[in-house]
């Protein structure tokens, strides 16, 4: 679908937008920081309380146990700490524990590259195709402008081996490893990344693969198995959540062209337009790290994601106001349509890949006449 | 009290990693670290953070409140003169601001004790004043700054002080107290009236014997001298003042006729001063003024963001957005106020994180490159 719109609308758009923004930071205090407080006493808890279970990890209700906390504990610590921590979320705390530049997670991609391949470029260039990385992450296909080739059978079974080491995914995604195949990218200019993932990694994996088995003595296979489970639970998670933040049907992609010299409502047409929600109750949107707000998260990505269910309602009234798709389903649905675009574009495209633009801007004076 | 940019002293800060024991522990705890988890159970328990609890508050005067405070055992002490840096939170947001102590740097029990006088505009002074309980955790800075006595202590001792800049004053003369001092020594103190007087009981307590006590009520001139600081005063109380060492902190008008009359009397390298003043009012009507310094290098304020500004300058800072969505551009504005582009904000808080591309400076201001 195309939405029309004039310059004026658009301006008038941004307007608002920026002033809901303004709104939230106005009011942003104690509340929020004893909020992020509140999730990180919870995730460091579960991860105590879970690493603690796995000592009678010889009981299966404990190792199960033991292994849902855990695996809790790396959700709520990538997700609606790490994630919107590094967003900068909360640097207006002056918190060094809450600092976006200081921040690291419990998991394998170092934070400053993630920093760099997120923050930057995928919010900035958001669903923009060629600019955007983060459609098809440089393996899939994930959009019909893609072009096909015999690599792209694959597309299930890739995406399936990405959701299993979605950490590891991510931790390799801004050594931009298919611009060095197709020769945009020299090896070298990876040394430092590469460096940096390897120190990462290897605190990651001593951590969860030798000293805390270790500690459980002869329980180490046992206390083994329960980390790696618990890491696999968190790729699994994030990988989802992540994936029916953009690739759900009716999300729109966008051209550099059309996205040359973008006014500010502009951007924000496009941030809207380009993400998707997930309905769900309270803990889910937690568990999500409210990116079942994706809408909302970027439209405003630095602003603490807990606000996220708040102005929700203001956000998806604008978009009624101007005719733009709120695009917002069950966490089924959004999934079962990420998956059936992954298989679906996995072959040839059946009808020509032309499609007309997201939004049509046309001058106040033509629609006045 | 409230040196708000003191001279640091030239000490080489050392943060080369040792092998501890504690290394096990980080291990575990990577990558958020031990003292992220030992908080959440006590505040007072830190493995490498300086952090401080409130033991005492009393209220000398109406607009001054005094804390004691007990150091986390990181504490290294500190020299009589010497101020140190105190965090609290208030709203959500960290604030920092130094402090002399007041106390003897020997005293018995290792507590430190600083007096905070209330300014009208003072967000941490106001909220201490009305919020200050024991119970209260703080962080908590070394010691630092050069305004301190010489380890062989001067025979004869002239300490001035207007205010609230009766703090590190006080503490050399509590430390000459519990060294046994014999020489003469004169303490000298401005305020407007007998009410002003923050800790004057403490003060009078010491008073007699080789050391002499002289309050100067300037404003209600019920005191033995009258008037503002001038020669008199001086042949009054310390006619030796030529053979004598001189410590000097209090507002700028006081500081500024003692310096005068030191500088008159050729005895300019016996006169030490601590400044301290409450933060200028900043004026903001838009037009550029001022220097900007971004490390070593620096330019006349062009009223553009800070980044554009430093680019113009020939520097290449890390950037991301350029639209202040994706916190790549953040550094350390050590001085100076900046306006934030996009909320109005004004900042003149020193040593806090500020984003480059959306903030432009308003007069002088130096950031860390």
């Amino acid at each position: 679908m195309t939405v029309t719109l004039t310059k004026t609308q658009i301006d008038e758009l941004g307007r608002e937008l920026d002033e809901l923004k303004m709104r939230v930071i106005d009011d942003l205090g104690q509340d929020d920081l004893d909020y992020i407080y509140k999730v990180i006493k919870a995730q460091r808890g579960l991860e105590i309380g879970g690493r603690a279970s796995l000592y009678l990890g010889f009981l299966p209700p404990f190792w199960l146990l033991g292994t849902a906390a855990l695996g809790l504990s790396k959700i709520l610590d990538n997700m609606e700490i790490g994630h919107n921590v590094m967003h900068g979320q909360y640097d207006w705390t002056r918190d060094p524990a809450l600092n976006s530049k200081r921040f690291e997670w419990d998991t394998a991609c170092p934070s400053d590259q993630w920093r760099h391949s997120h923050n930057y470029m995928h919010h900035t260039f958001t669903n923009i195709i060629d600019k955007d990385r983060d459609i098809g992450y440089g393996i899939l296909r994930m959009d019909e402008s893609q072009k096909w080739n015999p690599y792209y059978l694959g597309n299930p079974a890739w995406a399936f081996m990405l959701m299993t080491f979605f950490q590891y995914g991510v931790a390799l995604h801004d050594l931009e490893t298919e611009n060095v195949i197709s020769g945009k990218r020299k090896m070298s200019e990876n040394k430092e990344l590469l460096a940096g993932i390897r120190r990462k990694v290897g605190r990651q994996t001593l951590k969860d693969y030798v000293l805390f088995p270790a500690l459980t003595g002869p329980l180490f296979l046992s206390t083994l198995a329960a980390n790696a489970t618990a890491n696999l639970i968190r790729n699994v998670w994030a990988y989802s959540i992540i994936f029916c933040g953009h690739f759900p049907s009716g999300v729109a992609t966008f051209t550099k062209e059309e996205t040359e010299n973008e006014s500010r409502g502009e951007w924000y047409i496009r941030q809207m337009m380009g993400s998707a929600n997930i309905t769900g109750g309270k803990l889910f949107h937690i568990l999500s790290g409210n990116l079942s707000h994706q809408i909302e998260h970027h439209l405003f990505p630095d602003i603490p994601a807990r606000r996220y269910p708040q102005i929700a309602p203001e956000v998806r009234a604008i978009c009624e106001k101007y005719g733009l798709p709120y695009n917002s389903g069950r966490f089924s649905r959004q999934i079962g349509s990420t998956w059936a675009k992954i298989f679906r574009l996995a072959l040839p495209n059946r009808d020509s890949a032309e499609r007309p633009p997201a939004v049509t801007v046309v001058d106040d004076a033509l629609v006045a006449a | 009290m409230t040196a708000l940019l003191p001279a640091r002293s030239a000490k080489s800060s050392n943060k080369s990693r040792r092998i501890s024991p504690l290394g096990l522990f980080e291990a575990l705890a990577t990558p958020h670290g031990v003292d992220r988890y030992l908080e959440l159970v006590n505040p007072m328990l830190t493995v490498r953070e300086l952090r401080a609890e409130v033991t005492a508050v009393y209220r000398s005067t109406a607009d001054s409140v005094t804390l004691t405070l007990r150091p986390t055992r990181q504490w290294k002490g500190f020299e009589a003169g010497q101020f140190v840096n105190v965090t609290v939170v208030i709203d959500g947001v960290r604030r920092t601001r130094c402090y002399s102590p007041s106390c003897s740097q020997h005293r018995a029990d290792g507590q430190i004790e600083i007096t905070i006088k209330k300014h009208p505009e003072g967000i941490v002074s106001n909220y201490l004043h009305a919020n200050a309980a024991p119970g209260l955790v703080v962080q908590l800075s070394q010691a630092d700054g050069v305004f301190k006595l010489p380890t062989a202590r001067p025979e004869r001792l002239l300490l001035i002080s207007g205010g609230s800049g009766i703090t590190p004053v006080l503490s050399m003369l509590r430390t000459l107290a519990d060294e046994g001092h014999r020489g003469e020594v004169v303490f000298l103190h401005y305020t407007n009236t007998a009410a002003d007087v923050a800790l004057r009981a403490e003060v009078e307590k010491l008073a007699g014997g080789n050391v002499r006590v002289e309050f100067v009520h300037t404003e209600s001139g019920d005191s033995a001298l009258t008037g503002f600081f001038g020669a008199s005063h001086l042949e009054a109380v310390a006619p030796w003042v030529a053979e004598a060492q001189t410590y000097l902190c209090g507002p700028l008008a006081l500081m500024r006729s003692v310096r005068e009359h030191f500088d008159h009397a050729g005895l300019t390298d016996r006169l030490h001063l601590e400044e301290f003043q409450p933060a200028p009012v900043i004026v903001d009507d838009g037009t550029p003024t001022g220097t900007i310094a971004f490390g070593e290098t620096t330019a006349t304020n062009s009223g553009e963001t800070l980044l554009e500004q430093a680019e113009n300058a020939g520097l290449t800072p890390e950037f991301g957005c350029r639209m202040g969505i994706c916190f790549s551009c953040t550094q350390i504005k050590t001085s100076g106020c900046t306006r934030n582009i996009r909320t109005g904000e004004l900042n003149s808080d020193p040593d806090t994180e500020i984003q480059l591309c959306i903030n432009v400076p308003v007069g002088d201001v130096s950031i860390e490159l």
